[in-house]
């Protein structure tokens, strides 16, 4: 059951404002209350609740052997999880920060992705796991990255990257409810408030932004299907996680009529509502904030490339993070802002 | 690059192991301690941890120089489970012979035999329980073979034909049975060791009462994943067993590059606070007495147990293998620990319970049984010959339901074969 099908219409859910942590924690609560199978664990996430408080109280209420620590190993934690996953449960590890996903790396990619295939089915690895990524918080090189395309290369992963807390909690309802591993990136730029680009000046709280308005109880939001953040028809720029934000207060700062998607999944990626826009607009703005080089950037430049080109009226353009790692110092230098998207912007425009 | 020297402080140097024979060199065992059968005790199987901890640098030894079941260890089996035991062993040694030859013969394309080590799967396998997941690694054929798996299949696998049930995507001997408790087989080493553990942890959350069970080289106990897993199973006290099958040689590096000139593998146990006891491999009832010690402890949350199986790989790491270019041709002749199969053979006889020609006439049989496994297998084809899954099964599995860029790249790999093979109608 999809959000858009629910038998009750969203507007008549009773609703509540959510921060995007709290949706989280709203959605691995009742993931956790409607099917036993579903594990929470990680480093700090039982008693404690995780260093952003993601699963606070979800130890006191499911009991410890549903939610609890596990020792620092990243290794550890997915490869339990594939084990978990083999038995018949549904773990959602969570790795403190993507940046520390490196160690259990290959239980992911050579594990739990193929498990499917390399059994023929008869096993498979039905895990989620969270993992607070992206800059913007003075986290320095071991805490700001965005590793989401090592992630899109790996044949049998899924890859979400939720913007916002109606998105957050509907979206990781679907991926636990779902049959193969999905890695659930977290912009935690956007935990408290959707950034607009503007470090110097303070950030607006969801508690005053549309998408904070979250329904009660359960309802899931499909994986593989992009979101219209706003329709337009001067370009189409795609954009996930906190760049949403950013690539769209750019636009209306800017006074032009783009049409911006939120892709919110990049595995499975949803072609055709890309492929709809950039033919309508004919021309894409793609806007990251992981390093350029084989960025997913690319991936989409070359989708939009082979199945648009005949409706493109200017080069595509890529705003993304430099080729560096993220300096502790030089952040903002180094964040996709305002400056970097309204160049590309005016490039279309004059195009 | 010149060392700067300090003072008079002599200049450091780096250790890199040497195995003590190379080929044509003499072999001399006497560095190996081999206790007397009989002479190990045996704790508690609700012992603390540290009880066993002696057992670590130990050896667990039941059948002695005469051929006689000795000491506490004596799992004092009947001779019909002893029999079961030995035909066991033999077919997986006869199966592993065939499909060698089957690979020389260009059925397939690799094949790694588990000559000398049968013990270490086949008596495990024994005395876990038939529902208990085992997480092996690649060479515990033993396992599926005890567990009752047809031959046929395994072959069918192995040639990767119409009939494989992993429809041709895996290595040869990279069995997959859910069904038989046997988990997939991983190319890469160490990874199931906490997937097992996981799986154990699972069965403890649901309050269920089957346990897991790992196998490991010694040299993949050097892989981060081997660390982890024993971690894991520490701090939850998972119900797993893991063995540690050292077989002294991992492809054409010995033990020691794994760190086996300074500890036992078992004693790997003792740094993570849980049970462990070095076993003699080539003694198929001390293999069996472990591994129901450690499953009784596991079952009754006791704990996980680490069991190094001390033994030898009298043959090549894989048919991609030639041992002959790094070790003396002794070292398996003169292997102090003997051949397991015939140690047991030896003593079902001292047993009055068997004999040579009972012997003889199982492994004709056997023979006979691994040929008409193989000739029904080769009926769905060999490796390379044709018979082998459809193209569109390429783009199975990979998701439970195919995305676009597989649809779209499924009708090209179609598209491709009508091309190559215009014959051909089956879409």
């Amino acid at each position: 059951m999809t959000y858009e099908e629910s038998p009750v219409s969203l507007s008549e859910a009773p609703t509540r404002r959510l921060n995007m942590i709290e949706a989280i924690n709203d959605a691995l609560d009742i993931m956790m209350e409607r099917d036993p199978n579903v594990v929470v664990m990680g480093e700090d996430v039982g008693y404690f609740g995780g260093v952003f408080r993601a699963t606070a109280g979800l130890q006191k209420k499911h009991g410890k052997t549903r939610v609890f620590d596990t020792p620092i190993s990243e290794c550890g934690i997915i490869g339990v999880a594939v084990g978990m996953g083999a038995y018949g449960l549904r773990p959602v590890p969570e790795i403190q920060f993507a940046d520390y996903i490196y160690p259990g790396l290959d239980q992911l990619v050579s594990e739990a992705a193929r498990l499917r295939y390399r059994s023929a089915g008869e096993f498979i690895a039905p895990m989620t796991v969270r993992s607070p990524f992206g800059g913007g918080i003075f986290g320095g090189q071991t805490h700001s990255q965005s590793p989401e395309a090592m992630f899109t290369h790996v044949a049998g992963l899924k890859t979400v990257v939720p913007s916002n807390p109606h998105d957050a909690k509907g979206l990781l309802i679907a991926a636990i409810e779902d049959n193969d591993p999905v890695i659930f990136f977290e912009p935690k730029r956007i935990y408290n408030g959707p950034f607009n680009g503007y470090y110097d000046k303070p950030v607006e709280p969801w508690s005053r932004h549309a998408d904070s308005v979250v329904p009660e109880g359960y309802y899931s939001i499909p994986l593989g299907k992009a979101r219209i953040v706003r329709p337009g028809n001067a370009f189409t720029v795609l954009a996930y996680g906190t760049m949403v934000h950013v690539a769209a207060a750019v636009c209306a700062e800017k006074g032009v009529d783009a049409e911006i998607i939120d892709l919110r999944t990049l595995v499975p990626l949803d072609i055709e509502t890309v492929e709809k826009s950039v033919e309508k607009t004919g021309k894409c703005l793609i806007v990251h904030e992981a390093t350029r080089t084989s960025g997913f950037g690319a991936e989409l430049s070359a989708l939009v490339q082979e199945r648009c080109f005949y409706h493109l009226e200017a080069p595509i353009e890529r705003v993304t993070g430099f080729d560096t790692p993220y300096p502790h110092s030089l952040e903002w230098a180094y964040f996709p802002g305002p400056v970097r998207i309204g160049e590309a912007i005016d490039r279309l425009t004059k195009a | 690059m010149t060392a700067k020297s300090r003072g008079n402080l002599p200049p450091l140097s780096l250790h890199v192991p040497e195995p003590k024979f190379r080929p044509g060199d003499v072999v001399d065992y006497s560095h190996i301690q081999i206790p007397p059968a009989g002479a190990q005790a045996r704790p508690d199987e609700q012992c603390t941890a540290s009880d066993t901890h002696p057992l670590c640098l130990d050896l667990v030894r039941v059948l002695g120089e005469d051929h006689r079941a000795v000491g506490p260890w004596d799992p004092k089996l009947d001779a019909e489970t002893l029999r079961r035991m030995l035909r066991t062993m033999a077919l997986t040694r006869a199966f592993d012979d065939r499909m060698y030859r089957g690979q020389r013969q260009g059925k397939t394309s690799f094949y790694m035999k588990c000559t000398g080590e049968e013990a270490t799967s086949v008596a495990p396998a024994m005395a876990l329980a038939a529902d208990d997941m085992v997480f092996p690694s690649y060479r515990q054929q033993g396992i599926l073979i005890s567990r009752g798996y047809p031959l046929v299949e395994m072959i069918n696998q192995i040639y990767s034909n119409r009939a494989d049930k992993l429809k041709g995507r895996q290595l040869p001997i990279m069995y997959s049975a859910r069904d038989y408790g046997f988990f997939t087989i991983s190319g890469n080493l160490a990874t199931q060791y906490p997937q097992a553990v996981g799986w154990a942890m699972a069965s403890a959350i649901k309050g269920d009462t089957r346990i897991a069970a790992t196998w490991i080289g010694e040299g993949s106990t050097a892989e981060g994943d081997f660390h982890s897993a024993m971690t894991f199973a520490a701090v939850y006290n998972a119900p797993v067993i893991f063995n540690v099958v050292n077989n002294q040689w991992a492809i054409s590096s010995f033990s020691g590059f794994a760190g086996a000139e300074r500890a036992t593998f078992a004693a790997r146990a003792i740094g993570y606070g849980i049970a462990g006891i070095r076993v003699d491999g080539n003694d198929p009832l001390a293999v069996y007495a472990a591994t129901e010690w450690a499953a009784n402890r596991a079952r009754s949350n006791a704990g996980p147990t680490l069991i190094e199986h001390f033994t030898y790989r009298a043959e090549g790491h894989s048919t991609s293998d030639d041992p002959a270019q790094y070790r003396s041709a002794q070292e398996r002749e003169e292997w102090p620990l003997g051949d397991p199969i015939n140690r047991l053979k030896q003593h079902l006889i001292a047993l009055g319970e068997w004999s040579e020609e009972q012997q003889a006439a199982m492994d004709r049989e056997l023979v006979d049984q691994v040929k008409s496994a193989t000739k029904e297998a080769e009926k769905n084809g060999i490796l390379g010959h044709g018979l082998h899954h459809p193209f569109h099964t390429m783009f199975e599995d990979v998701f439970e339901e195919l995305p676009w860029n597989l649809k779209e790249q499924s009708e090209q790999a179609i598209r491709e074969r009508r091309i190559k093979w215009p014959e051909w109608k089956d879409a």
